[in-house]
This record gives C-alpha cells, sequence and structure tokens, in this order.
C-alpha cells in the first residue's frame, strides 16, 4: 500500500491531474497534494496521487555518501 | 529509470555489506525493525539480509495495511458489498483476505455482490459519477501515505455534490503501531527485541520526520527513516549500526530524496480537515488500540458508509488457531515459524493476511526467500 515509485511529470493538465511516465509507462494521477510542479520535475506516485517531489540535489547527495561509504 | 536503477548497483551494496561487516560488533547484537512492509519484501526480494553481517537481525513490522487490519473490519466490508444497491470499490490488495468463514471479496463477488477493483479513491469517484443509481462505497485503507489521497476523494465527492458515494475508512496510524510494539509484553519481557527502527520513508514523506522525534526521546531508540531501494536500506541499517555503537539514539532521514524534514504539509492539512482520531481501533495482532485510527469529521458525515449503513456493525473474529499472522505482526515470529506457512497457507490459498499482500512477511517469504537456506533463516532455526 505505501509502495510508490519516482515518476517523471511528461504533461500537467488544468484538472489538477498530470500524466507522468515511468520506464515508457505513462498514467494519469492528481497532483492535487503537491503545489508548483513543473514538467520533467520527477515525483513520487503511489494509488494515482503524487505525493512528493524528488530532489536532484539531495538525490545526488545521497549517491555520493553511498560511493564514499563503499570505498574500500 | 532515474531514482531507481542506481540505486540497485549490486557491486556498490557488497561494498556497503563489506563496510557495515567492519563496523558491525561481533561481542553484540542488533535488533533493527523496519516497520514497514515494503521494505520487508525489499529486504527479501534483494537477498539483502543474506549480506548483513551475523550480528544484525531484521525483525519485520506491521506496516502492512492489509495484514493488520482485522476480520471483524472485512467482514463489514463483504456485507456493505452483498447490499444490492451497492457497489464496493477496493484496492486489489484486499480482494483474496479470507474474511469469517474464510469467505473473501473475491468469494463475495463470485456469490454475487458488486466488488469493483480500484487503483485508488480517484477511481471510486468516477464509478459513483457513471453508475448514479448506486450507492458506491470505497474501502479506505492505509497508513498515513494513503490517508491523504483519501482525503482529497472525500473533499471531491463533497464538492461535487456525489451523494451516492461513501467511504468506509480503515486508516491507521503509524505511531501507534510502533508504541503498541515497543510497550508489549512480549517486548517487555524480551521476547521481541528491537535496538533500533528502520523507519518508513512514504509515511514520513507525508508526516515528516517529527513523528518519530518521541521514540528517539523517550524510548531511546535510534530512527532511520529509509528509502526502498536495496542501497538505501543498506545505508539505513548501516546508520543504525553507527548510531548504537555510538550510543545516540536520534531521528536520521537516509531518504531525503524523497521529502522535506516537515513532510507534505498540503497533505497534513487536507488530513485534519477531513479525518479525526477514532476512539479505539482494532489491529490484527496489536490489539485494540485507543487512538490508532482516523474516521470521518462531522461535516463529512453524509459520506461515512458506517454512518450511512449502520446496519452493518463491527462484530470481532479471532483469526484462525493455527494463522500465525498476529505473531508476526508483532515481530514474535518469523513466517517461517508459522507451521502452516508455505503448506495449507500460500498466496494462491492464503490463511491469512500476510500471505496474500504485496508487503506481507508471509508472501515476501514465499516469492523470495522459501527456497534459500540462508544465515538469516539458519539462525532462527
Amino acid at each position: 500500500m505505501c509502495l510508490a515509485l519516482p515518476a517523471r511529470v511528461a504533461v500537467l493538465h488544468d484538472d489538477c491531474t498530470a500524466t507522468v511516465e515511468l520506464g515508457g509507462v505513462r498514467q494519469r494521477v492528481s497532483i492535487a497534494l503537491l503545489e508548483g510542479l513543473q514538467v520533467d520535475d520527477f515525483v513520487v506516485v503511489h494509488v494515482g496521487y503524487a505525493l512528493s517531489r524528488l530532489d536532484p540535489a539531495e538525490a545526488q547527495r545521497t549517491l555520493a555518501l553511498l560511493a564514499s561509504e563503499a570505498r574500500p | 529509470m532515474k531514482y531507481v536503477d542506481e540505486y540497485r548497483d549490486g557491486a556498490l551494496a557488497r561494498q556497503l555489506a563489506a563496510q557495515l561487516g567492519k563496523e558491525a560488533r561481533p561481542d553484540r547484537e542488533y535488533h533493527l525493525m523496519e516497520f514497514c512492509g515494503g521494505h520487508t519484501h525489499a529486504l527479501c526480494r534483494y537477498g539483502l539480509m543474506q549480506l548483513l553481517p551475523p550480528s544484525v537481525n531484521m525483525v519485520h513490522g506491521p506496516g502492512c495495511p492489509v495484514c493488520v487490519l482485522p476480520i471483524g473490519r472485512l467482514d463489514q466490508a463483504i456485507a456493505l458489498a452483498r447490499k444490492p444497491e451497492v457497489i464496493l470499490c477496493t484496492f486489489g490488495d484486499m480482494m483474496r483476505v479470507p474474511g469469517k468463514d474464510r469467505v473473501s471479496l473475491m468469494r463475495a463477488r463470485a456469490q454475487g455482490a458488486h466488488v469493483k477493483m480500484v487503483f485508488g479513491s480517484g477511481d471510486a469517484l468516477k464509478v459513483a459519477e457513471e453508475n448514479p443509481t448506486k450507492e458506491v462505497i470505497f474501502f479506505a485503507i492505509g497508513f498515513e501515505t494513503t490517508t491523504p489521497t483519501t482525503a482529497v476523494a472525500v473533499k471531491l465527492a463533497a464538492e461535487r455534490g456525489l451523494k451516492n458515494m461513501s467511504f468506509f475508512v480503515n486508516h491507521v496510524l503509524t505511531p501507534s503501531a510502533i508504541d503498541a510494539i515497543l510497550g508489549s509484553a512480549e517486548a517487555r519481557s524480551g521476547q521481541v527485541r528491537v535496538d533500533g527502527l528502520v523507519g518508513p520513508g512514504h509515511v514520513t514523506a507525508i508526516t515528516g520526520l517529527g513523528a518519530y522525534e518521541r521514540f528517539a526521546r523517550e524510548a531511546k531508540m535510534p530512527v532511520v527513516v529509509s528509502g526502498f531501494e536495496p542501497l538505501d536500506l543498506l545505508q539505513a541499517v548501516l546508520m543504525l549500526v553507527r548510531q548504537l555503537n555510538e550510543g545516540r539514539h536520534e531521528v536520521e532521514n537516509q531518504y531525503s530524496r524523497a521529502m522535506e524534514r516537515g513532510g507534505n504539509a498540503i497533505a497534513q492539512a487536507l488530513v485534519n480537515e477531513v479525518f479525526e482520531p477514532r476512539a479505539s481501533f482494532e489491529w490484527r495482532g496489536l490489539g485494540t488500540l485507543a487512538d490508532s485510527a482516523l474516521q470521518l469529521r462531522e461535516k463529512y458525515a453524509a459520506f461515512d458508509a458506517e454512518k450511512k449503513f449502520a446496519d452493518v456493525v463491527y462484530a470481532p473474529v479471532a483469526d484462525h488457531p493455527s494463522c500465525a499472522c498476529g505473531d508476526i505482526l508483532k515481530g514474535l515470529k518469523r513466517p517461517t515459524d508459522c507451521r502452516i506457512f508455505g503448506t495449507a497457507c500460500t498466496p494462491e490459498n492464503p490463511m491469512g493476511s500476510c500471505m496474500v499482500s504485496p508487503e506481507g512477511s508471509c508472501a515476501a517469504y514465499w516469492l523470495y526467500g522459501r527456497h534459500q537456506t540462508s544465515g538469516e533463516q539458519k539462525r532462527s532455526a
């Protein structure tokens, strides 16, 4: 139920929904829970709703930290 | 896929596990509970428990809304679905969970009840609009991640004046379940040991990190909120091991890419506007807990299926005596400790909810772990 996946915002519609894309699969989801979304933002999608926005800088920071932890 | 593939790098995972092996002390044990069933599945799916050092033991938590819903609530949904005027909309996860006398929503549908699988609450609204002569009920289940999506639908139903739409609300609260586990008789007697918590990333993306502060402060419990990919979980475990080695108990965030510290303020405001705490709610395994679930506020009473169909009342039903779901949800048993695991109880023919749900521990062990003789399984044997 809390299963959620990161998807790219492909099209913003004017009824508080967006078409998102995940690995080539497109789906229309509600964006009522987020403000100020733009095309090409990545969002976490759960049961047809975008729940949160992914932060590219934070994602990069986590990856850098992972790489430094794993350095032998 | 961006934000997915880079967190599944096998070489990096092995290096992280090696680092964990260096830092986890062999002279002590680390019992870490991953609250969320999504984490349990990731641990099993990627074989992460086999990568962990022998001193690190994962205890599977109750964070699976399908699993913790007691039979009595499912029976209420089935009774609602059997009303001739009703279309019950449900997440697919609930369809095969056995209720009283092993009747599931699937079987009720075969017997003529109108049950419709939907992807989410938005689809239920569409069903209501397309079927104005029917009473459409959305079987709303889920933790804090899912609750705001129901809240959006309740508000839309009110705005659109959908008189034939109502919600059977079963939304539950993560902190209450953590309280129940940490305060249980089994935890006090040492039968269930939890030294640190892997916090649920998507719940926390809504609630914010503050939801766990009191566990860190009062129960001196280290908490690391984690993402759902294998590298996320290994890093979260490493962060917990470090906290324990250093004698710290703080709330840390491994999943910073997908959340703000305070959570989703829009979602929080919506949930607060639409829902209020329910005086008490029964959980499978954890018992009846005060203030552990939500109900619709009076303002939205017209959309409350429990008020609209007040003849359908809750009646508690005991689990099948052979089913160990209750003990598994408490962290007291592992799926493989259940004597009907994989024999009388399989995903095709489930006896208990933990075998049905894509977040249930039994389903995870069945799908990914039953042919493995991991160090982790050997230890528990």
